[in-house]
């Protein structure tokens, strides 16, 4: 081809210079001015060439003179040295373009600065923000304002995983706190993100002010109420406390959200739509945590270890010996599952 | 490791110097834990050798050697691992983002080296476990894991209070309890079969 044989006699070290509008057109995007399928092919693949060439390069400052001679005999080879030095050129190029690129993109993805601003709050702050979100507004009827941060409601998230897991001291049973782990942290970040998302497209159908970030503040914050029921419900077992706990606790948080909705929302219709779904979804979450999340529990239980045997009478079944012995902490320790399967036997 | 002692210095000599070294730096390290004074040791010069350790050693002791199938073992290791190493970084992106000026892998290492109080009370644990189950036996385990818990969050507290603005230390310890609250209950309500 007429662009590699025309600079042939000229250049022997493929040194910068020489080649500039070669180097330009290989920066422009990856168009390859020159047909490499005419290369010759002596130096193999390109690209891993030029690892040894780096370490070559880096090895070979006493060898001056050598590549002096080598530059001497590129005289000779004529075509075939050339073209081996003009590959490794290209590849170091595009290596370097790539390399660049690749950079870009991994400081501008991997950036969590993204998400500073949402973090930037003070400990005053998350404390009145968890006090007022118990308390419904009165005033629907302009826009209340939702503040936009991440902490308060990912905390709060994590306080509910670490709840339920507390509720979950069950320790004479063969438990695989792993998979107690997954189900509670899936469980809360799959309602909190889920919930949010869905609630956000129904506000997009109804036509409410509310951006996605809002959403996902309001709601966590409005977890606070499930946090504080479960807390002392799992530790006080008693039916009637809890659905006290539920109305009471679970109603105001709710309430409270259902009043910011429907100051953001114009029109009856669209204000019950969005206003009642939310609310049916939270409280039905609570009861879901209190009642049927044991049975999820159970239910993992019970598949290691057979359906038919009641979580009250698990012994070991080959050593009878060991029986009094473990009875005595099946009677300290499951209290929190005894009142549970009470609670559900009586349903 | 083998690079270290190629470089040693002396050719031709694999010396255990600098694995020595290495030892010794942990080792540091762990007592910095186990009395923590306001240094900046575990930051300085910072290494996830011990946190490792660490790690491993309560994975292995969290498993179970159960009777009835045998592929409980395994889930049960990678599980605690991946907790404990996600739960790492999660507390770490959110003091940074929090304004703090750790470097990331500063505060996995000040992190993973408090677990030692509660890998301590794992051992405990483990061996009070030996004895006659009984409601003493829980209460004995409920004050060792309470004990070490707390120590853990001092210790982590001590090094990692310094580098967050003065007024949000609370929210940036905050999610070190939770973490470290997570790690007890499972150590809590192990029992071997």
């Amino acid at each position: 081809m007429a662009t590699t044989a025309a600079p042939a006699g000229g250049a022997r070290s493929g040194a910068g210079p020489e080649w500039g509008g070669f180097e330009e057109n290989i920066q422009g995007g990856g168009s390859a001015v020159i047909d490499m399928e005419n290369m010759d092919d002596t130096s193999g693949s390109s690209f891993e060439d030029m690892g040894e060439l780096h370490q070559r390069l880096r090895e070979e400052e006493v060898d001056a003179d050598a590549a002096a001679a080598e530059e001497e005999d590129g005289e000779f080879l004529g075509m075939k040295g050339f073209k081996g030095q003009l590959s490794r050129q290209v590849a170091d190029q595009m290596w370097q373009a790539g390399k660049r690129q690749a950079s870009r993109a991994f400081s501008l993805y991997a950036n969590i600065d993204i998400l500073r601003p949402y973090f930037d709050v003070e400990p005053a702050q998350v404390r009145s923000r968890l006090l007022e979100s118990m308390i419904p507004v009165k005033m629907v009827n302009f826009p209340q304002k939702i503040a936009g941060e991440l902490y308060g409601p990912l905390m709060l998230v994590f306080t509910l995983v670490a709840i339920l897991l507390h509720g979950m001291k069950t320790s004479d049973t063969i438990i695989r706190e792993g998979t107690l782990m997954g189900t509670a942290i899936g469980t809360c970040f799959g309602y909190w993100l889920g919930v949010s998302s869905f609630i956000y497209f129904l506000a997009y159908l109804c036509n409410a002010q509310i951006t996605m970030l809002q959403m996902l503040a309001l709601l966590g914050y409005g977890l606070f109420g499930h946090c504080i029921v479960l807390f002392v419900t799992y530790n006080i077992h008693l039916h009637a406390l809890f659905y006290l706990f539920w109305l009471l606790v679970g109603g105001l948080s709710t309430l409270r959200m259902v009043a910011v909705l429907v100051s953001r929302t114009v029109g009856p219709t669209q204000r019950l739509l969005l206003c009642g779904t939310l609310a049916a979804l939270h409280m039905l979450f609570l009861l879901y945590l209190h009642f049927a999340y044991h049975k999820v529990v159970e239910g993992i239980l019970d598949t290691l270890e057979g359906p038919n045997i009641p979580p009250m009478q698990r012994v070991p079944r080959d050593i009878p010996a060991v029986l009094p012995a473990a009875r005595v902490p099946a009677t300290v320790l499951n209290a929190t599952a005894k009142a549970v399967m009470v609670t559900l036997q009586s349903h | 490791m083998a690079k270290a002692v190629e470089s040693s210095g002396e050719l031709g000599t694999t010396s255990p110097r600098p694995l020595m070294r290495d030892l010794k730096a942990v080792g540091k390290k762990f007592m910095h834990v186990l009395y923590p004074r306001k240094s900046n040791t575990l930051l300085r010069d910072w290494d996830l050798w011990g946190p490792l350790i660490l790690c491993v050693t309560l994975a292995l002791m969290l498993q179970r050697s159960s009777v009835d199938s045998e592929q409980d073992g395994g889930p049960q290791f990678a599980e605690v691992f991946v907790i404990i190493w996600f739960g790492a970084v999660t507390i770490t992106v959110n003091s940074k983002l929090l304004g703090g000026n750790i470097s990331f892998f500063q505060s996995l290492c000040v992190l993973g080296y408090c677990i030692l109080p509660l890998t301590v009370a794992m051992l405990v644990c483990r061996l009070v476990l030996l004895a006659e189950q009984g409601p003493i036996n829980f209460m004995v385990r409920l004050f060792v894991v309470i004990v070490m818990f707390a120590w853990s969050i001092v210790a982590s507290t001590a090094f990692l209070a310094d580098s967050q603005p003065p007024n949000r230390k609370a929210l940036a310890i905050y999610p070190v309890f939770l973490f470290y609250f997570v790690i007890s209950w499972m150590i809590l309500t192990f029992t071997p079969q």
